[in-house]
């Protein structure tokens, strides 16, 4: 896959994950299992980007004696997710557009 | 491997970047392990889960940019003493032109490997041009009567299309190559800038 695209893709899962409730790390990695598998430091990538990006906070807060991370999405990471499904309505009807011209080729 | 040793493992492995920026990583590295821990695992499997430090160090050097790396090494090294700096100074009319020499070497030879590639590709693409011609050419005189002559055209269009076509997937391969070569040599550099400061 496009590395650009699989950038976009995982930026959005990844707001997907913490869109309902904030979320840490761990939790992130074990929700996107099913979806697909991040390394560590491919989530530290992303989160820091999206943090800088102003796409979601990020807070520490006492959890068990120790410290834990917890991160929630932003007004600007909901609008990144809605923008992810407009256009990928768009992309499904130029799919849509590009498998049908190529059955009737057949 | 404990968890104490796999962070201070990473530690090293992460001594080229920022403090700050290796301190948030160790962090963040604690807290997975620390997660696992608490959902039963042992330390040693929440550990290996984790994955190896160096392929963790080397997959997080292959994202830094090379800038904040050596930004890093130079700020580390800022520490020389009086006369170090003197002797730098005074040596700087033998060893900077030095440099620079070795950079426009280096950078020539670059270019050179480009030059070849693109010439490749030029003697490519005017034998497409001189099948096409060849054989348009062919079909004139053809029409005009010089059948011979025609048939004559028509043959070298044929042997100006197959090296072509031969030529094309040489060049696609040698482009290949040195793009391939071009983030080998980048990798490279980056982890020469790691590896010096493990020693």
């Amino acid at each position: 896959m496009d590395i650009q695209m699989k950038r976009g893709l995982l930026d959005v899962c990844v707001l997907a994950a913490i869109k309902n409730e904030d979320s840490y790390g761990y939790k992130i990695i074990k929700d996107l299992k099913p979806c697909i598998e991040l390394s560590e430091s491919t989530l530290y990538t992303i989160l820091k980007r999206l943090e800088s990006a102003g796409m979601l906070t990020v807070r520490t807060a006492e959890h068990g004696g120790r410290l834990r991370k917890y991160y929630r999405i932003t007004d600007a990471g909901r609008r990144r997710i809605e923008d992810f499904k407009d256009d990928w309505t768009q992309i499904l009807t130029i799919y849509r557009f590009v498998t049908k011209e190529e059955n009737s080729y057949e | 491997m404990n968890k104490q040793e796999f962070l201070d493992e990473l530690r090293k492995g992460l001594s080229c970047l920022p403090p700050d920026d290796a301190q948030e990583r160790l962090a963040f590295y604690g807290e997975m392990i620390d997660d696992r821990i608490e959902e039963g695992l042992s330390e040693a499997d929440a550990v290996d889960e984790i994955g190896s430090v160096e392929r963790i160090v080397s997959q997080i050097v292959s994202e830094v940019p090379l800038t904040k790396l050596v930004r890093e090494k130079v700020r580390s090294k800022c520490r020389l003493r009086a006369w170090e700096i003197v002797l730098l100074a005074l040596g700087s009319p033998l060893w900077l032109p030095l440099l620079l020499a070795f950079f426009a070497v280096v950078l020539c030879l670059y270019i050179t490997v480009w030059a070849v590639l693109i010439s490749l590709w030029t003697v490519m693409a005017s034998l497409g041009v001189c099948a096409a011609v060849g054989a348009a050419a062919a079909v004139m005189q053809a029409i005009r009567g010089s059948v011979y002559i025609g048939a004559e055209l028509f043959g070298v269009s044929l042997v100006s299309a197959g090296l072509c076509i031969f030529l094309f997937f040489g060049c696609k391969a040698a482009t290949k190559g040195v793009l391939h070569g071009t983030k080998k040599i980048v990798l490279k550099t980056k982890s020469r800038f790691v590896g010096k400061e493990d020693a």
